[in-house]
C-alpha cells in the first residue's frame, strides 16, 4: 500500500498509521517517524513552500527508489506545506515490511532524502524585540552528509 | 509571454512569485532581464532550472518559447 500526499492543512499522524497497518495484511513490521516543528521562543512560525510540478513527483520518485531498494510491503509519505506553528507535525513517513530492518532502513533513507534533497524551501517567522520577520533557511552540511550514507 | 517562477528566497529578491517575460527566451537574455541580485542568485550554480516541470541538465542550454514556465529553484533548505 502506497500512500504519498502533500497537505496543506494540519494533521494528526497518529490517525494515518492505523489504517496503514490495516492495508498490509501480513506484515511484520512497521516503522514511523514524525517530525515536528521544534519549539524555539524566538521563532514564532515555520512556512514550507514548494514547486506543484515537481515536488510530489520528486516524492513518488524517492517512494519508487525505497521500493527498489528495500523489501518492503507499503509506504506513507505525507508532507505538509503552508504555514506551521511550534508542536505541528511536519513530516511523517511509514514503512511496512515483512522483517523490521526493511522498514526502519526504507524510513531513514526516506526521511535523509526529504530533507536534503526534496524540493520544498522553508524560512521562519523570528521575533525579536524590534519586531518579526521571516528568514530563509539554508542548507546545511549535515544534510549533505546524511545523503551521503546511502 | 514566458512565465518565469522563482522559489524559495528568489522570489523576494525578484518582488513577486512569477514574471512574465517575452518569448522566446535564451538563458543570457533572462539573465538580462532580472534585477541584479535576482540575476546573481539565479546565476549560482546551485540553483536549477525546469522548464514544464522537466529540470535541464544545463541551464545554459535554456529554450524557452511561447506559453512555456521556467522555474529558477535555489538550493532546497535544510532540516
Amino acid at each position: 500500500m502506497r500512500d504519498i500526499r502533500l497537505l496543506p492543512q494540519m494533521f494528526i499522524p497518529g490517525t494515518l498509521i492505523g489504517p496503514f497497518s490495516q492495508a498490509n495484511l501480513g506484515l511484520g513490521g512497521i516503522c514511523t517517524f514524525v517530525g515536528e516543528v521544534r519549539t524555539d521562543e524566538a521563532v514564532e512560525a515555520l512556512e514550507l513552500s514548494h514547486y506543484e510540478p515537481l515536488t510530489l513527483p520528486g516524492m513518488h520518485a524517492l517512494a519508487d527508489r525505497a521500493f527498489d531498494r528495500f523489501t518492503l510491503m507499503g509506504l506513507l509519505i505525507v508532507h505538509r506545506v503552508g504555514v506551521l506553528h511550534p508542536g505541528e507535525p511536519i513530516v511523517c513517513v511509514s514503512a511496512a515490511a515483512r522483517h523490521r530492518r526493511d522498514a526502519i532502513d526504507a524510513v531513514d533513507f526516506c526521511m535523509d532524502h526529504l530533507k536534503s534533497a526534496a524540493w520544498f524551501w522553508k524560512r521562519e517567522l523570528r521575533v525579536n524585540a524590534d519586531g518579526a520577520a521571516w528568514h530563509w533557511i539554508e542548507p546545511r552540511h549535515q544534510d549533505a552528509n546524511d545523503l551521503a550514507r546511502w | 509571454m514566458i512565465t518565469v517562477v522563482l522559489l524559495g528566497k528568489l522570489a523576494d529578491l525578484g518582488g513577486a512569485p512569477s514574471l512574465s517575460l517575452p518569448a522566446p527566451l535564451g538563458w543570457d537574455a533572462l539573465i538580462a532581464a532580472l534585477p541584479p541580485a535576482l540575476a546573481d542568485a539565479a546565476g549560482d550554480p546551485r540553483t536549477r532550472v525546469a522548464v514544464n516541470g522537466a529540470l535541464l541538465a544545463d541551464k545554459a542550454a535554456l529554450q524557452a518559447v511561447a506559453g512555456d514556465e521556467v522555474a529558477l529553484l535555489p538550493p532546497v533548505s535544510g532540516g
